[in-house]
């Protein structure tokens, strides 16, 4: 039963990444996405020393914030500052890391947050969290319910959203001009991205929402060039990067999240030597 | 204060350590930094500096000692796979580099940790300190370190100073430095060689997360006070070192401070103040150039004003007030009662009991101002063929830009012309007959 939880929590994160991730790979935004993994770490923080708590709603609200400010600073340095883009990105994630960082040192004595799992996680643990009636009845581990409510969250977005997204994603002029608002759609995908990278840190750590961000996405941009077939080929590439890598985690007595990161680059290596053969 | 004296003294070896440590890797990574932001690669370094855990991992499990050059050998390996990685994603698949960045990152952390996971599990006993170069370990540093850390800055000194022109070339324009028949890709091997070495040894001090600003918060620094690549090169690595200095203060003065981050704090600093207050290219001096320019377009559009006024009443010597001028051209009052003051205290209007009136010099600058416009709109009907119902637009706008070398162009060009389209005269001044 504990692998069952462990895959389908490593699936969700997958399934909320793959989705995630496509979009941000067309936008030329991917090391944005890893930027925002990095850059909520102050947002927990300060969070988490109001609340107590890491599973309290507001952990996820302050570390969203976070992310959105984090893409706000990259724009404003990019586009007032003058930056180029890459520096910018790189300047800010690594200032708001440093502040988490030097935040979790100073009150060391009031938080259990260790530095460890905040990068890699634990999802070994999440079979022993779980949600259980006052009947007694056992609902399962309560990530797999932030996920699962955060995939179905997305999912309706989606379903909303995918004129606007795809839109102002392949030519925002176009968009523009047809009254679509852009920058509401930028960063109501960087808040879905700030919102899942958070849900998904405690169980597997910003690596592996990396690595699910990126990862299945590049795999279904190899193969397709249809949107809607982009999503469900990197949906599944993702589902079978937590399946596989759960076992080669048990096979190497290893990091489990550690692994499904490996199997998304397997799974991307697989898919890319086969576009360069046919492409001969 | 007595920390503080007791910190500059270095008299505590471990502190000696810690600081001289930092501020070797503070310039190697700070000259190299410029090489890779100049090339829009800033992010690269995150790439290696993640990369480099696998390896380090491996060398750990294969020799299954801790020494600090084993380890090292198995970091530059694994760094230098994931920059060719990168760039054979980039090269060889639709995928941007940024992606290929962001993948290769993901997937050899991923590696690494799951290696690391496998060595602790192991209960191999020499392992303790080897998860250090995650968050770096800058108050472990040992003598042994030292040496390699400024072995690898005398080697990035040395390819740097003797490969001077070449990496300058490609830094700027790989095109051109191509088509000279340099080596490129030979100098590029060097500088990724380079910039690995860097990052293995960077990572000790901040860590693999924080390593990508050591990289890129002095270059992007230094280049908003000089386009000049010797000048980047020097400030950067004087940052860096300012950076690593203060940053090793701080952690040093409270004790359980972790030196990485506050290194980056301090870059992160001093970047922005460099994004503040530099010249040219700051913020506060782009922000004044613009008002400055601002105010010369509205002290000109004035004068202009006065000039039609004067030129409609058949006097340059008459005297206006505020309400004549505002119906001659609209414009805020507020901003034309300001314009007007610094006009009367640069000396081109008095301010009279009738109004304000034009002096020499505030004639001779309206005058100028009308013949540019006028000019130019010769200038767009007579060799641009442009109707002369459709000039005057843009030289409304052009007149505040021309400089004098363009005016003699213009005059030699349309021979000194008495009229314009809309048969107003144009206008000289004494001076300029001469």
């Amino acid at each position: 039963m504990d692998a069952f939880w462990i895959i389908l929590t490593g699936a969700l994160v997958a399934l909320n990444g793959a989705l995630l991730g496509s979009f941000l790979l067309l936008r030329r935004m991917s090391l944005v996405g890893d930027a925002i993994s990095h850059a909520v770490l102050p947002g927990i923080v300060v969070a988490y020393l109001f609340t107590a708590s890491l599973t309290s709603p507001f952990l996820l609200l302050g570390a969203a914030l976070t992310g959105l400010a984090a893409t706000w600073i990259i724009e404003t340095l990019n586009q007032k500052a003058k930056l180029q883009h890459d520096a910018a990105i790189g300047l800010t994630f690594t200032l708001l890391f440093a502040i988490g960082v030097i935040l979790v040192a100073s009150y060391t004595g009031q938080i259990d947050l260790d530095m460890d799992c905040v990068l890699y996680g634990e999802i070994a643990y999440v079979p022993l969290d779980t949600i259980t009636l006052a009947s007694g009845l056992d609902l399962g581990p309560k990530q797999v319910w932030t996920l699962g409510s955060l995939f179905i969250g997305l999912l309706g977005l989606l379903l909303v959203g995918y004129r606007g997204l795809s839109l102002t994603t392949f030519d925002a002029g176009y968009a523009a001009a047809l009254g679509i608002n852009t920058s509401f759609w930028h960063y109501a995908l960087m808040a879905a991205v700030s919102l899942s990278t958070v849900a998904a840190f405690e169980s597997v750590g910003a690596i592996l929402v990396v690595a699910f961000l990126v990862g299945p996405a590049a795999t279904a941009f190899l193969l397709t060039r249809d949107l809607k077939w982009m999503l469900v080929i990197a949906s599944l590439a993702g589902i079978l990067s937590a399946i596989t890598g759960y076992y080669l985690a048990l096979w190497l007595d290893g990091s489990i999240s550690g692994a499904m990161a490996v199997m998304t680059g397997v799974i991307f290596a697989v898919a890319f030597v086969w576009q360069m053969w046919r492409g001969r | 204060m007595d920390a503080l004296t007791h910190f500059l003294s270095l008299s505590d070896a471990n502190v000696r350590y810690v600081v001289i440590g930092c501020v070797l890797l503070g310039i190697s990574s700070g000259l190299m930094g410029v090489y890779t932001l100049l090339r829009k690669r800033a992010l690269l370094g995150d790439a290696i500096a993640h990369a480099v855990l696998p390896g380090i991992c491996l060398a750990f499990m294969l020799s299954g000692v801790r020494n600090t050059w084993v380890l090292f050998a198995g970091a530059i390996i694994t760094g230098s796979l994931s920059v060719y990685l990168v760039d054979l994603i980039s090269r060889r698949s639709r995928l941007k580099p940024d992606a290929a960045i962001a993948l290769v990152l993901s997937v050899f952390f991923g590696a690494g940790v799951l290696l690391l996971t496998m060595i602790q599990s192991s209960g191999n006993a020499a392992q303790s300190g080897l998860d250090k170069f995650l968050f770096g370990k800058a108050a472990a540093m040992l003598p042994e370190d030292l040496w390699l850390f400024g072995a690898v800055l005398l080697g990035v000194m040395v390819v740097l100073f003797f490969g001077y022109k070449e990496f300058k070339l490609l830094a700027f324009d790989k095109g051109y430095a191509q088509s000279q028949g340099l080596p490129v890709k030979a100098l590029e091997m060097a500088l990724s060689t380079l910039t690995v070495l860097t990052v293995a040894t960077g990572i000790q001090a901040v860590g693999v997360v924080l390593m990508s600003a050591l990289l890129i918060a002095p270059a992007a620094a230094s280049r908003y006070w000089t386009h000049r690549l010797s000048g980047m090169l020097i400030l950067s690595a004087v940052m860096a070192s300012i950076g690593a200095y203060i940053g090793a203060f701080i952690s040093y003065t409270k004790p359980g401070m972790p030196t990485g981050p506050w290194i980056v704090v301090v870059l992160s600093v001093l970047t922005g103040i460099s994004m503040l207050v530099a010249p040219n290219q700051g913020l506060l001096a782009r922000y004044w150039q613009r008002r400055k320019h601002r105010d010369k377009i509205l002290q000109e559009n004035i004068l202009k004003a006065f000039y039609h006024l004067g030129e409609r009443n058949g006097s340059q010597a008459l005297a206006f007030d505020i309400k004549l001028l505002k119906q001659q051209r609209e414009m805020p009052e507020i901003r034309l009662k300001s314009g007007l003051r610094s006009l009367v205290k640069e000396g081109s209007l008095l301010d009279t009991q009738f109004g304000y009136q034009l002096t020499r010099t505030g004639l001779e600058a309206a005058t100028r101002v009308v013949r540019l416009h006028r000019m130019w709109e010769l200038y767009l009907s007579r060799h641009l063929n442009i109707a002369p119902d459709h000039v005057h637009e843009d030289a409304e706008g052009i007149e505040h830009l021309i400089t004098p070398e363009l005016e003699r162009e213009l005059e030699l060009l349309l021979d000194r012309p008495g009229s314009d389209p809309h048969d107003s005269q144009i206008p000289y001044t004494k001076k300029d007959r001469n």
